[in-house]
């Protein structure tokens, strides 16, 4: 999921910084600019959430390395600037989880932030004690969000995270697949249980959960969290190749990265977005795409049609 | 795990290539000049094997024993772990191959090495020989700082090579101390396929290499058991 570097975006971000078009490249973000960027509600308690969050697979897994702790302790001071909320980790990701704790202190521990993170064991009898590491590592009071990582063991984690949300040490549960893994699993799941959040791959190109998934998840009122937006790097390296279509002007994109956020982020269903990166001009530029004019059905229809061409 | 097949080796991959060698940098770092005592050690393997003696295949065993822990503590355990949650795993596999050292060579004297003895012996001591001289220059050659040099007795990958040079030319193939090193290759071979790293075929190689002569030795042992 990490975005690449590459000449091409270096020099429209350069571009846009020169023109002064970037609202984003400013430093810390005023309230009035935070207000622009756009939200969505989580159906099951209308809170508001940015439609772009920030996920750390692979990018915030840095072990002890000072050097890079500090380095995406920056990321996500970007992220925050920028209106930014939703953190997504697992204790899967290896030092992720001790890393955002390591951020988030930094930071003095934005208040704005929404907390999502997994549990991933398939003991469910040691589910809570991982829990409790992870929410250690974090140094969060709770978790505004806890997922199911994968499936693993879900019946027992699920009937835990249910009952810490009724105890009021969790606010919100949810489950998480990707690559179009089970999906016929995760239907089920979302029919029969109080599920607040469902975690799944989707981007332009990945898009079997248009089919079930998104519409199911729109009618039991579930909110969406969509992983792994740019296949790890790889669609936008692909894309990066080809020039801008003429259309992503017409909805304020200036990069593949955000025409890519901006087809995932404008399906009725998506709630939230988590590209993960190592960079704050990628941060900035991600959350960017939470702002301004979203695709609309036609729109979506042609982005399609032309990224699939290339 | 369901849906097995679905899975690629890049799924299972928990970091970036620039994290996995800046380990290494900060590891050769922390544990300096550990680096220069372990091809110190290194070359008295070279002497021991080159000049033979009553405890040669004893201190070899001791001395590749005492790298393998130091491996699994210093670097498994104290730094790999800190990026890859299944290094507590491999930890655990490298003391294994440090304990079938010790009872096979220190305690048992069932690993003797004669130089040029045959085929196998000459390509186990050439084995060896890259392992602990030229390891160290792969990375400075694939273009990442020297600073994060992979070196015998220090980083996992030029230790297990090492051992298998070893294990490759002892007048007897021990299968048991081969399983660890070349299962340690292959998945230390798909982490850095994974990666993309332009020398990720070099330890599946010699693994394969190692693999391929001690099959051929065991087979013309028994051959040669057999009656005529």
């Amino acid at each position: 999921m990490e975005q690449t570097s590459s000449l091409s975006r270096r020099r429209l971000l350069r571009a846009l910084a020169a023109t002064g078009a970037a609202v984003m490249f400013r430093p810390p973000l005023a309230s009035s600019q935070q207000a622009r960027v756009l939200t969505k509600p989580i159906p099951s308690t209308d809170e508001a959430l940015p439609a772009v969050g920030l996920g750390s697979w692979i990018t915030f897994n840095v072990g002890d390395d000072t050097v890079a702790r500090d380095a995406c302790a920056q990321v996500m001071r970007a992220f925050f600037d920028a209106g930014g909320r939703l953190i997504d980790s697992s204790p899967m990701y290896g030092s992720s989880q001790k890393v955002i704790g390591y951020g988030l202190a930094k930071l003095n521990r934005p208040s704005s932030l929404f907390s999502a993170d997994k549990v991933w064991i398939s003991s469910g009898t040691r589910g809570p004690d991982q829990i409790e590491v992870s929410r250690r590592s974090w140094g969060v009071p709770r978790f505004d969000l806890l997922q199911v990582h994968n499936l693993l063991s879900w019946e027992e984690h699920l009937r835990t995270l249910l009952a810490m949300k009724a105890a009021g040490r969790l606010r919100h549960v949810g489950i998480t697949t990707s690559e179009g893994r089970r999906h016929g699993e995760v239907e089920r799941i979302m029919r029969a249980q109080p599920l607040d959040f469902v975690q799944v791959t989707y981007n332009i190109l990945d898009r079997q959960v248009e089919d079930r998934i998104l519409p199911l998840a729109r009618e039991r009122g579930i909110a969406v969290i969509v992983n792994r937006p740019f296949r790890e790097g790889d669609l936008l390296r692909k894309l990066e190749r080809h020039a801008l279509p003429g259309w992503a002007a017409e909805i304020g994109c200036a990069s593949w990265a955000q025409i890519i956020l901006k087809f995932i982020v404008s399906h009725p269903a998506v709630t939230c977005a988590i590209p993960a990166t190592t960079r704050v001009d990628h941060v900035r530029e991600n959350m960017a795409a939470a702002t301004g004019r979203l695709p609309d059905a036609a729109l979506r229809a042609r982005m399609v049609a032309h990224v699939e061409k290339l | 795990m369901s849906e097995w097949w679905t899975y690629s080796l890049s799924d299972f991959l928990l970091f970036s290539p620039r994290t996995y060698y800046r380990l290494f940098e900060l590891y050769n770092l922390a544990v300096w000049p550990w680096q220069i005592l372990a091809i110190g050690l290194g070359l008295v393997v070279l002497a021991l094997w080159l000049r033979g003696g009553a405890w040669q295949g004893r201190a070899i065993a001791a001395i590749l024993a005492a790298c393998w822990l130091f491996v699994a503590w210093a670097y498994l355990l104290a730094r790999y772990d800190t990026i890859n949650w299944a290094a507590s795993y491999f930890a655990v596999a490298f003391a294994i191959e440090a304990l079938l050292l010790v009872w096979t060579g220190l305690v048992r004297d069932r690993l003797s090495l004669r130089p040029g003895r045959d085929v196998a012996g000459a390509t186990g001591l050439g084995i060896f020989v890259f392992a602990l001289f030229a390891w160290p220059l792969i990375g400075p050659v694939a273009g990442r700082p020297w600073l994060q040099a992979e070196i015998f007795g220090v980083a996992p990958d030029p230790t297990v090579v090492a051992t298998l040079g070893v294990l490759v030319a002892a007048d007897r193939t021990r299968w048991e101390l081969l399983v660890v090193p070349l299962l340690w290759c292959a998945i230390s071979g798909a982490t850095l396929w994974t990666m993309q790293a332009p020398d990720a075929w070099l330890v599946p190689a010699a693994a394969l290499l190692a693999l391929v002569l001690a099959g051929w030795k065991t087979a013309s042992r028994l051959r040669q058991a057999s009656p005529a």
